[in-house]
């Protein structure tokens, strides 16, 4: 079904014509061996006719020798050697396939579903616009089906597609099925999906897979590879959010200067205003230069290189936009943390922040609070560990253009880089702004003599993580609101940026007045203490030895 | 009205956003070009990446001394229709200790002549950052190597130890020597390939296409006679055989396929009706009729 191979034979320009409107679509599989993700995988694999005969012939002698269907095609076999990989100790992370119909190309993010589950899934998850979440109909829900769909929805996909699976197992029961679906859908309300397509399949026997089963004449909706195949994916993105990163300025000669980079939201054309993000200067778009020829238009997704009307300065970390509709520009980011690495999240330390745009160096200045992947709740922790997600406050060392997540991936993401091993740490998601107004604020009490007092009074304690001292001339005392006691109370952490070390002395008055503990620490920006409440719940997994990191 | 980008205007935007961000991040980029079918489009790519200006890098090509004439003509002409700087490596130490794919076998001359030569050359020129055309379809292990791979100060790879890749952010930093290698093409199929050379109208080297040339079989396998390097063994004759290449690599272990497709679409529709995998260099040992036959009594076409 999948190719047209009497079109390929007859007429293959018309075949090659046909193939040109292709779209594209990428998702992700979320379920373990034992749900028969591989079996599903293999099977739109072999399908879609994206097995060669070279493959096929070791498929079939491999299915007779290790295979697990007594001599029958193990679909799952295509897949690669996951277990001689894993016997070779070769950690398996994400891995691509890629098939394709008369209709689509898919790659399809395949993930192991055990260890390191959350970094695996959230990476394979980046890129997709559906998740395909396998359910075994013997066993309904469980606790790894709540987590798959928490990942999915918090890194932005917006279709699922519950695969029912071994719906032989249990006599293409309609009332089971009906049930788990009922359960889902009340289980993942609150998780905002667009659409949720429950789907009775059989992997291992291809019953509405590919061809509606005969076994469910119940089921009235599509199979999984037409539902893949025409569920429309398109980024509801407005139009008008025009959103261009410069990735590279093109300048070959004096008389050419071409702002290079991928469109990630609106369309683009000849004559439109456009904005620096960063320096509110505008000017007008002159040409939209490509190798095959000017355009008349482009749209979100292309890689496109902009000539301005006029000479403006815009370097690479800048971004293009239309004059209404700016995107945050801030040096205070809050974001969804996943974090990726061994070494735990290292609050007040520098890592670098790599955003569409380019990279600045940054620190997370405190984590609000850690999610529990499995239960979906809250906690208060100081730090996040490998596979810990958390919302997490971010001090920029400059000013970066970001939009939140929820309204675009590619410029609400960021990744997190240590500075000295290089390793990626962590992944990012922006929230909606933060409201300058509710930066923690200083609010002095003027007196005639000296010391000065200063009270330190947030008006929302979540916000609050940065006391920015540097500008502040001459002695003072510092002072807590109540509000801020009891946020420390809760293990949280507020940094304090110095000028000098003249500083630090009310800054230990305070702690010794509070009984609070801090941490003193002296880097290429300057001082900072960062001071927090001993003896409130460290994160778990992390004793706590008085350093407080 | 929303356009919507095809699968090849994708794939296409994706690898030029790749390019571009090694230039943008690195000090001293390459791109590797095997002159073969994927090394064609990778440096289209390129050149549509920083049009109207050439690519700010050199194309390096690492030349074992084997390579099909048509190759070499053919990286020349390219070299200087794309405007760049083309380096050419041979490992002369492999050259000097005569090293050849009929006297030391085929693996210990791939390793020295291709591997040693790659590494010879990044070292000499201090790349810090290298473009190859691999993809992640060709093989079971490319699966899940990443676009920016990384290579310590030794080139070796370690798969246990990958950086994790979201969305399109990629992580570039790298030490002093060490590099990083970065494939553009990795989502891509072997078909989006050739559809894309359709449409792109990308040239290609001439024996990709049908023409009658000298061939001999030895080892189940039609080679090209492509230069007088070739020492018939008792018995071989040389034959003139209508025969074509679905892959380029050192003309003593490449192996032609018969074949009277001589134009790009018949090309393409040849591959996907004989639909055997591209890097199988040897003749099929199974009966392929009888495998054909039960795969039709079995439904699957």
């Amino acid at each position: 079904m999948a190719h047209q191979s009497e079109l390929i034979e007859k007429d293959i320009l018309a075949y090659l014509k046909s193939q040109e409107e292709k779209s594209l679509l990428r998702f992700i599989t979320c379920g373990s061996v034992d749900d028969g993700k591989s079996t599903l995988i293999g099977r739109l694999l072999w399908d879609s006719k994206m097995v060669f005969e070279d493959q096929l012939a070791a498929l079939e002698a491999d299915s007779k020798k290790v295979g697990t269907q007594g001599g029958a095609i193990d679909y799952a076999l295509l897949l690669d050697g996951l277990q001689a990989e894993r016997e070779q100790g070769i950690t398996i992370d994400v891995a691509y396939r890629f098939f394709s119909t008369d209709r689509r190309k898919f790659i399809v993010a395949d993930t192991p579903g055990h260890e390191q589950y959350t970094r695996n899934m959230v990476t394979g998850a980046s890129t997709a616009k559906v998740a395909v979440i396998l359910v075994d109909a013997r066993k309904g829900l469980l606790t790894q089906t709540r987590r798959h769909s928490f990942l999915v929805s918090l890194v932005g996909i917006r279709h699922i597609v519950l695969a029912i699976n071994k719906m032989d197992l249990i006599g293409y029961d309609e009332e089971k099925f009906r049930a788990i679906e009922d359960d889902y859908r009340a289980f993942a309300a609150p998780l905002g999906f667009e659409s949720i397509t429950a789907l009775p399949i059989s992997a291992l026997n291809g019953d509405n897979i590919i061809e509606k089963s005969a076994e469910t004449p119940w089921y009235q909706g599509p199979t999984l590879m037409h539902f893949l195949e025409t569920v429309q994916v398109e980024d509801d993105r407005d139009e008008h959010h025009f959103r261009l990163p410069v990735q590279w300025v093109n300048r070959p000669n004096l008389d050419f200067r071409g702002f290079c980079g991928t469109i990630a939201s609106g369309t683009i054309r000849p004559g439109d205003d456009v904005r620096v993000a960063s320096s509110g200067q505008t000017s007008r778009v002159a040409r939209i230069v490509t190798f095959n020829g000017d355009l008349e238009e482009a749209v979100a997704g292309q890689a496109v290189t902009l000539t301005l009307e006029d000479e403006i300065d815009i370097s690479r970390g800048d971004m293009l936009t239309r004059l209404d509709a700016p995107p945050l520009y801030t040096r205070h980011p809050e974001a969804h943390v996943v974090w990726m690495h061994d070494e735990p999240l290292q609050p007040g330390q520098l890592y670098l922040v790599k955003t569409a745009t380019g990279v600045t160096p940054g620190r997370v200045t405190a984590v609000q609070y850690a999610v529990d992947v499995n239960t979906l709740e809250q906690k208060q922790v100081a730090t996040l560990g490998l596979n810990e997600i958390g919302l997490a406050r971010l001090e920029l060392d400059r000013p970066v253009s970001f939009d939140p997540y929820g309204t675009n991936r590619d410029t609400g993401s960021f990744i997190l880089i240590d500075r000295f091993t290089n390793a990626t740490v962590a992944a990012g998601m922006v929230l909606d702004g933060p409201d300058e107004a509710q930066k923690a604020h200083l609010s002095q009490e003027d007196s005639p003599w000296a010391p000065r007092r200063i009270v330190l009074d947030a008006v929302a304690a979540t916000n609050l993580n940065v006391v920015d001292l540097t500008e502040e001339k001459g002695l003072f005392l510092l002072d807590l609101a109540r509000s801020i006691e009891e946020y420390l109370e809760k293990g949280n952490r507020i940094l304090f940026r110095l000028r000098d070390l003249a500083q630090l002395e009310s800054v230990a008055q305070l702690a010794y007045d509070k009984n609070l503990a801090f941490e003193f620490d002296r880097n290429g920006d300057g001082a900072s203490v960062l001071l927090f409440k001993r003896g409130t719940a460290p994160a778990k997994g992390y004793g706590d030895d008085g350093t407080g990191i | 009205m929303k356009k919507n980008l095809t699968h090849l205007q994708q794939l296409e935007a994706e690898s030029i956003h790749i390019i571009r961000e090694v230039v943008a991040e690195f000090e001293n980029p390459v791109m590797l070009y095997s002159i073969g079918k994927d090394s064609a489009v990778m440096l289209h790519l390129a050149r549509k990446a920083f049009y109207p200006a050439p690519p700010p890098f050199p194309l390096l090509h690492v030349d074992t001394t084997w390579k099909f004439r048509d190759m070499i003509d053919f990286r020349g002409r390219m070299a200087k229709e794309s405007g760049m700087e083309l380096l050419v490596h041979v490992n002369e130490e492999g050259v000097k200790k005569g090293v050849s794919p009929f006297t030391h076998g085929s693996a210990l001359y791939t390793d020295v002549m291709k591997t040693e030569g790659l590494k010879q050359a990044l070292d000499k020129y201090k790349f810090d950052a290298a473009f190859g055309g691999a993809r992640r379809d060709e093989e079971k292990s490319r699966a899940k190597e990443r676009i920016f791979s990384f290579r310590s100060a030794n080139h070796r790879w370690d798969p246990k130890n990958q950086r994790p890749e979201l969305w399109s952010l990629y992580n570039t930093r790298i030490k002093p020597g060490e590099s990083i290698r970065v494939f553009p093409l990795s989502n891509w199929t072997e078909l989006d390939i050739w559809q894309y050379i359709h449409l792109e109208e990308i040239p290609i080297v001439p024996l990709y296409y049908a023409a009658v040339r000298p061939v001999v079989e030895r080892d189940g396998m039609l080679i090209m006679v492509d230069d007088d390097r070739l020492e018939l063994k008792p018995g071989e004759k040389i034959e003139h055989k209508s025969v074509r290449f679905r892959t380029l690599g050192c003309y003593p272990l490449t192996g032609a396929v018969e074949s009277e497709a001589d134009t790009l679409p018949e090309i393409i529709q040849e591959m996907l009706l004989t639909r055997t995998s591209e890097r199988q260099g040897r003749l099929i040992d199974h009966d392929q009729a009888g495998s054909m036959e039960k795969k039709k009594q079995e439904g699957y076409f």
